[in-house]
């Protein structure tokens, strides 16, 4: 089967008062159908930017792009505005990170879910209604046919972010960009987010990207994960592989700053310093200046993203010898789940 | 809602109360006498006392305000004018609408400019229009208005002699001595007086506008309408500019209620016998009945349209109508 969606090679810099910043540097990944990507990553890692740049929501007066993004073979940083309005909200659909400022305050919900409605569809206002109400029932919102004449403030951040999902599933969309939708919530809601998102998009067989700095919302929803560091694709594999044989330095840091209840650590591993600034990025390995296995090959040449031996999907980027990673992998592995420590 | 209505008449009683009182006392500590001007200059010492007497002047400062409360309460009356006698009453309703289409039609004025100028130097910051826009707010806020109002007055009233130099024209009942009348003749002689409050008050609206739109623009609401697939056209009408018209409102209706206590020197560069005009001859007069009048009258029109604004803004806010 073709790929729903194809991401190759893309670049997206920002002209800022301080120069150039490449914010998406040479990222290439695909989604099938009904497939649930995770992107992961620290904040200001390009990953949030890489699915604005998909959707074309970036201020074009101070973004360049460049590269293919491919949606059923047709390629969206070439469509024009009107064709993109076409594909936004439709074809594709986004939820953004807070759902407390997402929503305009001045409109009912449901005018907000209509007008999702009546922009794609032909049809009346009553028709989009009775679409916005099943939407709201399907997002499981309690007394939803009382609720969809309540304006956003009325609605817990929970219920919000029901509502925001209710208003990118509405139109039935094959792909659907969620990024950090549980980050601003509190952690029994994020578990309930996130089991919705999971029933939706069986229900529904929507296509996810998943945009994430939590490992753990990625292992209970991804099928297959790609693990940005500053701007550029440090490793990209299925979601058990990573977790059985993580391959990148970068990783192994995420990894053991996770927290487990089942293993007593006296502290939480953190990855050493900052990441780096985009306007001005190390040379070599972008990740050298933080990683614990630094070579003198790292900081001059720039690791290429190569696949990993085995049977299953796995590309990394680093120097490291396979031998090492295998053992560290390991080592890691041992640690955090507590076998053989 | 009721309790809150309650409580707002209260407020503008106690708001009544300060600002004539501040108006005697001001009116008090000025070193003159409105009985001799009343008088007449060949009126003789008993003359002038006689007046005093017959004005009310002799009793102590207390007591005068005391019989301008009572007065006000009891008979609705805010007296008779030291100079001519006539009721302060019919003055303020004779001057008040001069002074209310002029605020009215200046304020439409301003918005017809403000908005688009607004938004369009906030899609295209920094841009040859919004630069020229940014400048003339510089001249709109730093000029006073009688000076705007003398120069329009000079090139377009004299020079061009596209509009007349100054004066008024009664709309419905024209006076015989009168030398024009009726609605034409009567917008003709508003178009300077409108234009120079438009281009006064405007320059800071400009900046207003601007500013919300801009912030509005880079809300995440904003975003999330755009994901959706609105056009740019829906956006910004349904999503900035619903968004960012709120605290002009606020100002608009602040800036009305201020406008309506006279707008001194446009009434006065352009001979408009409005409120402010009122204002203005009474000060010079030593007329207090009739200043203390104006000054009511202001107090009111401040008052009442806070009240509108904060019951508009409960209507076109919702956050605001359900907490």
């Amino acid at each position: 089967m073709a790929p729903l969606l194809q991401v190759n090679d893309l670049r997206t810099q920002f002209r800022t008062d301080d120069g150039l910043l490449q914010a998406v540097d040479g990222v290439s990944f695909n989604v099938e159908p009904s497939q649930v990507l995770g992107i992961v990553g620290e904040s200001g890692c390009g990953k949030s930017v890489t699915c604005l740049t998909i959707m074309g929501l970036n201020d074009k007066r101070n973004t360049e792009s460049s590269g293919e993004v491919l949606f059923r073979g047709e390629d969206l940083l070439k469509a024009s505005p009107k064709r993109l309005r076409e594909v936004r909200g439709n074809e594709i659909a986004m939820i953004f990170q807070d759902p407390m400022t997402s929503l305009n305050p001045v409109h009912t919900v449901g005018k907000q879910l209509s007008e999702a409605v009546i922009l794609h569809r032909d049809v009346s206002r009553k028709e989009a209604r009775a679409r916005a109400l099943e939407l709201l029932e399907a997002v499981r919102i309690p007394r939803a046919e009382r609720r969809i004449d309540d304006y956003p403030h009325q609605f817990s951040g929970g219920m919000r972010q029901r509502v925001m999902i209710a208003m990118a599933l509405i139109n039935s969309p094959d792909l659907l960009i969620a990024d950090e939708p549980t980050t601003a919530l509190d952690v029994t809601t994020q578990a309930q987010i996130l089991e919705l998102l999971k029933q939706l998009q069986k229900d529904f067989g929507t296509a996810i990207i998943m945009i994430t700095h939590d490992l753990g919302v990625v292992a209970e929803t991804c099928d297959d994960v790609v693990v940005m560091y500053s701007a550029k694709v440090a490793e990209h594999a299925d979601v058990d592989e990573i977790f059985e044989r993580p391959q990148h330095p970068y990783t192994w840091g995420l990894m053991g700053s996770l927290p487990r209840l089942e293993v007593v650590v006296d502290r939480l591993q953190q990855i050493p310093g900052q990441p780096p600034s985009l306007l001005n990025p190390p040379n070599g390995c972008r990740f050298h200046p933080r990683c614990p296995y630094t070579m003198a090959v790292c900081k001059e040449k720039v690791p290429v993203l190569t696949k990993v031996p085995g049977d299953v999907f796995h590309e990394q980027a680093c120097h490291l010898d396979p031998a090492t990673k295998e053992r560290e992998a390991a080592k890691l592995l041992a640690a955090v789940t507590g076998v053989g420590a | 809602m009721f309790q809150y209505l309650i409580r707002r008449l209260l407020w503008a009683g106690v708001l009544f109360i300060a600002v004539t009182m501040v108006t005697y006392v001001i009116f008090f500590l000025v070193p003159a006498s409105p009985a001799r001007l009343a008088a007449g200059k060949t009126a003789t010492p008993e003359r002038v006392e006689e007046v005093e007497k017959f004005l009310g002047l002799d009793d102590p400062i207390y007591i005068q305000y005391g019989n301008f409360l009572k007065r006000l309460v009891i008979d609705r009356s805010l007296g008779h004018s030291f100079t001519n006698r006539r009721s302060v009453n019919e003055e303020i309703f004779r001057a008040a609408p001069i002074t209310a289409t002029l605020v009215f039609g200046g304020i439409i004025l301003v918005l017809l400019v403000a908005i688009p100028l607004g938004i369009f130097s906030a899609l295209k910051p920094h841009s040859l229009l919004d630069r020229a826009a940014m400048t003339y707010v510089l001249i709109g806020i730093s000029l006073p208005s009688f000076w705007i109002g003398l120069v329009l007055a000079y090139l377009i009233g004299f020079k061009a002699q596209l509009t007349p130099i100054a004066g008024y024209c009664e709309v419905f009942t024209v006076p015989e001595a009168a030398t024009c009348g009726g609605v034409g003749q009567w917008a003709y002689h508003m178009l300077l007086p409108w234009l120079t409050l438009a281009i006064v008050v405007a320059g800071t609206y400009v900046r207003f506008v601007r500013a919300e739109v801009m912030e509005t623009m880079n809300q995440d609401y904003v975003r999330t309408a755009r994901a959706k697939g609105a056009p740019e056209r829906q956006v910004m009408r349904s999503h900035i500019l619903r968004n960012a018209m709120l605290p002009v409102v606020t100002i608009i209706g602040m800036d009305i209620g201020i406008l309506l206590g006279g707008s001194i020197f446009i009434e006065t560069v352009f001979g408009l016998p409005g409120l402010g005009r009122t204002a203005y001859e009474s000060i010079q007069n030593f007329d207090l009945p009739t200043l203390q009048g104006v000054v009511i009258f202001g107090a009111i029109a401040i008052i009442l349209f806070t009240l509108i604004v904060d019951l508009m803004y409960a209507w076109i806010d919702p956050r605001i109508r359900l907490s």
